[in-house]
């Protein structure tokens, strides 16, 4: 179990470092690249986002039919986001808003900072503090 | 080696990007039963380090520390495309964003970000309250009430064909355009 816990680690580890690089060389973590998306200005992202979730969607319409297993040998399992529209509706404008502001989302601020862009450190912090203001007021906002 | 090197000094166009992006749904799945998302990691962070008593942080968060090492990955990936960078580069943008940002005052358009907004000198002025925390507080709130980011609800969700999906990256497009119409001008003049 040990063993097989690390190899896990090191496996996601080294899928985040070929993530990060190809967030950054695609562009994906630029504000001007956000906002130009945002404008529809440009077809770079809207391509990026599009044959990304093709690509998924092949996918795992392959894992199913062929009844893929996982390297550990266990039967994949597909968990689909809980439908909540109030919620994801509500909490994804926010999100929205804050994307287009700051010009990133949460893969592309850990890729930003390791890049040398350090003040997205800050927009980090208070990523997490949001984060924690969820978590204190969650019982509260409707869902 | 030298084509390596030469081909990842270019940056990547949508078209390779897009399917390497898409092949991560594949790649988390098969490797460990994972589904793809990265914003989950921000409330495991806060179950792990921050001492506070509220149900929605309390939870074996030791069994997510693989998310950790993925999240660890993208911070030095982002290290070593920026080593590979040219030093100086800017981004292709589109005629139209040119005449735009031009517009809207940003002049510097070298690198990913506009240096003029991101500096640590903007921190403690309006612009770095609006920008950094403001937009920062905005990314960790949406995300975690959205239940999913980019990646876990547009681009993991919706390869699912999930509603919740759908409604979560219909929104998150509703306050990106807000934000980009209606604010953006307004914030950078201040």
């Amino acid at each position: 179990m040990k063993k097989s816990n690390s190899f896990i680690n090191i496996s996601y580890l080294i899928l985040g470092v070929l993530f990060g690089i190809i967030l950054i060389k695609s562009e994906v973590v630029s504000w001007f690249r956000i906002q130009e998306m945002f404008r529809f200005q440009s077809f770079h992202m809207y391509g990026i986002i599009g044959s990304a979730i093709l690509v998924g969607f092949t996918s795992i319409q392959l894992l199913k039919k062929f009844d893929i297993k996982t390297l550990q040998g266990e039967k994949i399992v597909f968990k689909p986001k809980p439908l909540k529209w109030k919620s994801n509706l509500f909490g994804g404008m926010l999100f929205g808003l804050g994307w287009a502001i700051a010009g990133a989302c949460p893969g592309p601020l850990y890729a930003l900072i390791g890049s040398g862009y350090s003040i997205i450190l800050v927009v980090l912090a208070s990523a997490i503090f949001g984060t924690l203001f969820y978590g204190i007021v969650k019982e509260k906002i409707p869902h | 080696m030298e084509a390596i090197t030469d081909f990842l000094k270019q940056p990547f166009p949508w078209y390779v990007a897009g399917p390497l992006i898409g092949l991560f749904v594949p790649l988390f799945l098969i490797i460990g039963n994972k589904s793809f998302g990265i914003s989950s990691t921000l409330r495991h962070f806060c179950s792990a380090c921050i001492p506070i008593k509220k149900s929605y942080f309390s939870y074996n968060w030791k069994e997510e520390i693989w998310s950790f090492f993925f999240v660890a990955g993208i911070f030095v990936g982002g290290y070593l495309a920026g080593f590979i960078q040219p030093e100086e580069f800017s981004i292709n943008l589109s005629p139209e964003a040119l005449l735009t940002f031009k517009k809207l005052g940003v002049n510097n358009l070298e690198g990913l970000l506009p240096k003029e907004l991101f500096n640590w000198n903007n921190l403690l002025s309006i612009k770095g309250f609006l920008f950094f925390i403001c937009g920062g507080f905005l990314i960790g709130f949406g995300t975690r009430y959205a239940n999913g980011c980019t990646s876990g609800h547009s681009i993991m969700g919706l390869s699912l064909l999930n509603p919740a999906s759908l409604i979560a990256t219909i929104g998150f497009f509703i306050g990106g355009l807000i934000s980009t119409h209606l604010f953006i001008s307004y914030l950078l003049s201040l």
